[in-house]
C-alpha cells in the first residue's frame, strides 16, 4: 500500500491549483454562466492543452502522455474545488476515451488529436429517454446505408454536446433495444445533428441531440461491438465525478469553515457553537472518506477485470451519493439565509454536487452493482 | 383515544374539496398540477377568490371577518388547500401582522388594517431579519428615532421576502439605543411607498426573485403605526415566532410532494418497467409516508390539545424541526427518481415530463425551510432548555 503522490503528481497539483487561481476564479465562471455563451471559454481549454492536461490519460501513440487515472482524478479535484467550467470531463474523460479505446489510427488522427490539443472538443451522447442508467438500453439505430450508416434517435443530456466539434454517439446496428450485442459507436460531426440547448442545475448547458437519419461513412464507425468500451468509458466519468466532488466537497468544507469562523450572532462566532463544530466534523469525515474512495475509484477504474472496476468505482460513487449531498447540504445549512442566495458560491457547490450525484449512475444504481458484485 | 374526523367534519372537507375543484382558475390549474411558481399577481387572484368564499384567513375569528371555524375545521381547510397545489397565499398579513394587530393593536389599527388583508388590497411583507440579526435577532440595530410625531428609520433588513411587491412592511425597529438588547425594540408598520424605502430583490439558488434587501434612509413612520407599547416590540416578536412555527409542519404539501414522488416512480421506466415496481423504491417512498404519518399524528394531537385549550406543547415544539426536515426529503425523494431529468433547470415545456420541472429548483429553495421561522438548530436549542430541561 502506498498512497503518496509521486513529485511529478505533486507538481501536478500545484501547477492545476496555481493555474485555476490565475486563471478561473469562481467569479468567471459565474460570469460565463450569466452571459449567452457556450458557459466556457475555448482559449481556457487551449491553454489546458498546452499545459499537457488534456493529454494525460492517453498513449503515447496517440500523442498523450500516458499517465494514470489518478493524474485525472488530481486535476479534476482541483477544477471542482474552484468550479472551472472547461468540459475536461465531457471531452476528454467522455468523448477521448471512448475513441481512444475504439478508434482506430485514422479516426485518432482527425478527432482525437484535436482534443488533446485543445483546439477543439468532444462529448459522448449516451443517455435516452427510458433508459436511465442502463447503457445496454440503446433505441437509437444505426441502418446501413449506401454511405455507410444512417443514425436515427434521440440523445438526452450530452454534456458540452452544444459545443463539441465532434460528438460519440451510442446506436444500435443489431438486435433488441436492450440487447447488450449490437451496439455500435459513431462519431458525427456536431453540424450533422440537430442541437436543443439546454440549461442544466449547476449553470452549465447540455445538449438534447436529435438524429434525423444522420448520415454518416463507414469510417466513422468506432471498433466493433460499441458495450463494453461504453461502460468502461462511463465508469471513468463516475470516477471523474468522484474526483471533482470531491474537489467540491473539500472547498465546501473549507468555504464554511471560513464563514461560520467570522460570522457573528449572540456575540459569538457561530463557529464556536458546540452543533455547528459537531456538524462540520461530520462534513470533515465525509470529506477524508470521500478521498479515500476517490482513489480507490481512480485505481481501480483501469483495472483490467470489470468486475473489480465496477466495484471499485460504485462503491466510490455511493459515498459521493451520500456523503457529498451531506455535505453540500449541510454547507447551505451552516450559512444561514445567505445560503440560499444566488449571490454567494456555496449554492454554486450545492447545485454542481447535486448534478454529480444525477450522473454516470445515482446512489440505487450504484448500490446495485455493489450488491451484485459482492 | 378517538383517531377518526366527526361525519360532519368529514363532509366540510368534501366541501372544501370540490370548492377548490371548481374555484382554481383554469389559467391556473397547470401551474398548481406541477407546483410551479406562481407570479405575485396569481397568488393575490387565489387570494380573492378565498376572501370572497369567506375562507381566505382559516385561523381570524369572526368578529374580524375570519370564517369562525374550529381547530379541526381550520387545519382541515389548510390541509386541503396544501394538497390541492392552489398558490400558497402570503403568510405575512394573513398569518403574521394580522393575528399581531388582533392581539395588541388599538381599534383603530384593527381597523384600518384588518379589513385590507383580509380582502387582500394590501399585500405585506416582514423585516425581522438583518444582516447582522438572524437567528440573533435582539441584536437588531434598525433605529427609529423620536421626532415628535413620527419615527425616523435608518437602517437595513434582509431576506425580506416579496418585499419588492409589498405595499406595507412590519419591522422590529429600536426604538431605545440605550435599553438593553430585547428592551429597546419596537414594532413598526410601514408604508413601504414612503419615500426613503429601497428594495433590492435577490435571486436565490430556486432560480427565483424570492427575498430582498430592504434599505431605509431618514424613512418617516408616523407614531400612530406603533403596534403595542412603545420599546415593547419583542413580546410582539415572540408571539409571532410562536405564530409561524405551527405553520410550518406543511403536513399538506408535504403529503402533495409524496404523491409526486409517487407519480414519478410510476411514470419512470427502468430496464422497461416503472420504478414503483422496484421493492426497494416502494420501501424508500414508504419510509417517507411513514415520517410524514408520524408527524401528522403529531400535528392532530397539537390540534387536539389546542381545541381543549392545552398549552402548546412538546409536540407542536417538534412540528417545525420534523416538518421541515420532511418538506425537504420529499423533494429529495423526487430529485432522486428523476434520475437524469434531475439536470434540467429553468428549461422550455416538455423537457421532461411535465410534473417535474419545477423539482430541482423547490427541491433547492426549500433548503431554506430548515433556516427560517428559526433555524432548525435554534429550535433545538429552545426545545432542549425548555422542554428537557437541560442545563445552559
Ligand atoms: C428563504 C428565506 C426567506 C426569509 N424570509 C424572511 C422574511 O420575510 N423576513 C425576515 O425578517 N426574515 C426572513 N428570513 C430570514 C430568516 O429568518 C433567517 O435567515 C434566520 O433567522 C437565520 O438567520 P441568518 O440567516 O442570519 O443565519 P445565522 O443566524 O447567521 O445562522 C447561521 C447558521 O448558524 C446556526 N446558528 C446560529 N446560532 C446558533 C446557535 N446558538 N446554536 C447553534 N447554531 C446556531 C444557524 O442555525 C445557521 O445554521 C428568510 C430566510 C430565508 C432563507
Amino acid at each position: 500500500m502506498q498512497f503518496d503522490l509521486s513529485d511529478d503528481q505533486r507538481l501536478l497539483v500545484d501547477t492545476v491549483t496555481s493555474f485555476v487561481k490565475k486563471e478561473s476564479p469562481v467569479e468567471r465562471f459565474r460570469r460565463l454562466r450569466d452571459e449567452d455563451s457556450i458557459g466556457w471559454s475555448r482559449e481556457v481549454m487551449k491553454k489546458m492543452g498546452d499545459l499537457g492536461w488534456l493529454a494525460i490519460p492517453f498513449r503515447e501513440e496517440l500523442g498523450g502522455l500516458g499517465g494514470s487515472f489518478v493524474d485525472v482524478a488530481l486535476i479534476l479535484e482541483q477544477l471542482g474545488a474552484a468550479l472551472v467550467p472547461e468540459p475536461y470531463l465531457a471531452s476528454i474523460v467522455l468523448g477521448g476515451m471512448a475513441l481512444a479505446h475504439a478508434g482506430n489510427a485514422e479516426q485518432h488522427g482527425r478527432y482525437l488529436a484535436p482534443a488533446i490539443e485543445g483546439s477543439k472538443t468532444l462529448a459522448l451522447a449516451y443517455a435516452e429517454e427510458d433508459g436511465r442508467y442502463d447503457l445496454a438500453r440503446v433505441s437509437t439505430r444505426a441502418e446501413k446505408s449506401a454511405k455507410g450508416y444512417r443514425l436515427s434517435g434521440k440523445k438526452r443530456w450530452v454534456l458540452n454536446g452544444h459545443a463539441a466539434d465532434a460528438i460519440v454517439v451510442a446506436a444500435r446496428v443489431g438486435g433488441e433495444v436492450a440487447d447488450r450485442e449490437g451496439i455500435g459507436l459513431f462519431v458525427v460531426d456536431r453540424d450533422a445533428v440537430k442541437i436543443d440547448v439546454v440549461r442544466t442545475m449547476d449553470g452549465h448547458r447540455a445538449a438534447m441531440v436529435t438524429l434525423d437519419g444522420v448520415e454518416v461513412g463507414a469510417d466513422q464507425r468506432l471498433g466493433d461491438e460499441g458495450l463494453p468500451v461504453l461502460e468502461r468509458v462511463v465508469d471513468g466519468g463516475a470516477a471523474a465525478a468522484c474526483a471533482e466532488g470531491l474537489g467540491l466537497m473539500n472547498a465546501s468544507l473549507r468555504i464554511t469553515r471560513d464563514y461560520i469562523s467570522q460570522r457573528e450572532q449572540f456575540g459569538l462566532k457561530i463557529g464556536s457553537f458546540q452543533a455547528l463544530q459537531h456538524r462540520a466534523v461530520d462534513m470533515f469525515v465525509e470529506t477524508e472518506l470521500a478521498r479515500g474512495t476517490t482513489i480507490l475509484a481512480a485505481v481501480r477504474v483501469e483495472d483490467p477485470d470489470p468486475r473489480e472496476r465496477q466495484r471499485g468505482v460504485s462503491i466510490a460513487k455511493v459515498h459521493l451519493a451520500s456523503g457529498g449531498r451531506f455535505v453540500a447540504q449541510q454547507s447551505v445549512q451552516l450559512h444561514g439565509g445567505i445560503g440560499i442566495t444566488d449571490e454567494a458560491d456555496i449554492g454554486l457547490y450545492f447545485k454542481r454536487m447535486h448534478v454529480l450525484n444525477a450522473l454516470f449512475g445515482d446512489e440505487d444504481h450504484h448500490l446495485a452493482r455493489v450488491a451484485a458484485t459482492g | 383515544m378517538d383517531l377518526s374526523f366527526t361525519p360532519e367534519e368529514r363532509a366540510f372537507r368534501e366541501e372544501v374539496r370540490s370548492f377548490i375543484a371548481s374555484a382554481l382558475p383554469a389559467h391556473l390549474k397547470p401551474k398548481a398540477e406541477i407546483d410551479g411558481h406562481f407570479e405575485i399577481d396569481e397568488i393575490m387572484e387565489w387570494h380573492r377568490i378565498l376572501f370572497q368564499k369567506g375562507w381566505v384567513a382559516p385561523h381570524w375569528p369572526k368578529e374580524f371577518g375570519g370564517p369562525g371555524l374550529d381547530v379541526t375545521r381550520r387545519f382541515i381547510l389548510t390541509e386541503e388547500l396544501e394538497l390541492s397545489g392552489a398558490p400558497a397565499l402570503l403568510p405575512f398579513g394573513l398569518a403574521m401582522v394580522g393575528p399581531l394587530i388582533m392581539q395588541f393593536g388599538n381599534d383603530a389599527q384593527k381597523k384600518r388594517y384588518l379589513p385590507k388583508i383580509l380582502s387582500g388590497e394590501e399585500k405585506w411583507c416582514q423585516g425581522y431579519s438583518e444582516p447582522n440579526a438572524g437567528s440573533d435577532l435582539a441584536s437588531l440595530k434598525l433605529r427609529a428615532d423620536d421626532a415628535g410625531d413620527h419615527f425616523v428609520l435608518n437602517g437595513q433588513k434582509t431576506w425580506t421576502t416579496y418585499a419588492q411587491y409589498a405595499d406595507w412592511i412590519f419591522l422590529l425597529a429600536r426604538t431605545d439605543a440605550s435599553a438593553k438588547k430585547q428592551s429597546g425594540i419596537s414594532f413598526l408598520l410601514c408604508d413601504m411607498k414612503t419615500e426613503g424605502v429601497r428594495v433590492r430583490p435577490t435571486l436565490t439558488i430556486g432560480g427565483t426573485h424570492a427575498f430582498c434587501d430592504t434599505f431605509f434612509e431618514n424613512v418617516k413612520v408616523p407614531k400612530e403605526n406603533l403596534v403595542g407599547p412603545l420599546h415593547g416590540g419583542w413580546t410582539l416578536a415572540k408571539a409571532l415566532l410562536g405564530h409561524e412555527r405551527t405553520l410550518v409542519a406543511a403536513v399538506g404539501s408535504s403529503a402533495r410532494t409524496l404523491l409526486r414522488a409517487k407519480r414519478i416512480a410510476r411514470d419512470t421506466l427502468r430496464d422497461g418497467r416503472p420504478l414503483s415496481d422496484d421493492p426497494l423504491v416502494r420501501a424508500k417512498i414508504a419510509r417517507m409516508e411513514c415520517r410524514l404519518e408520524a408527524l401528522k399524528m403529531a400535528n392532530y394531537r397539537a390540534i387536539a390539545g389546542a381545541k381543549h385549550g392545552h398549552a402548546p406543547g412538546a409536540e407542536s415544539s417538534i412540528l417545525k424541526l420534523r416538518g421541515s426536515e420532511i418538506v425537504q426529503g420529499m423533494y429529495e425523494l423526487c430529485l432522486e427518481l428523476m434520475g437524469h431529468n434531475a439536470l434540467t433547470w429553468m428549461n422550455p415545456d416538455g423537457t421532461v415530463p411535465g410534473s417535474e420541472q419545477w423539482v430541482g429548483p423547490n427541491y433547492n429553495y426549500l433548503r431554506a425551510a430548515t433556516i427560517y421561522a428559526g433555524s432548525n438548530e435554534i429550535q433545538k436549542n429552545i426545545i432542549a432548555k425548555l422542554i428537557l430541561g437541560l442545563p445552559s
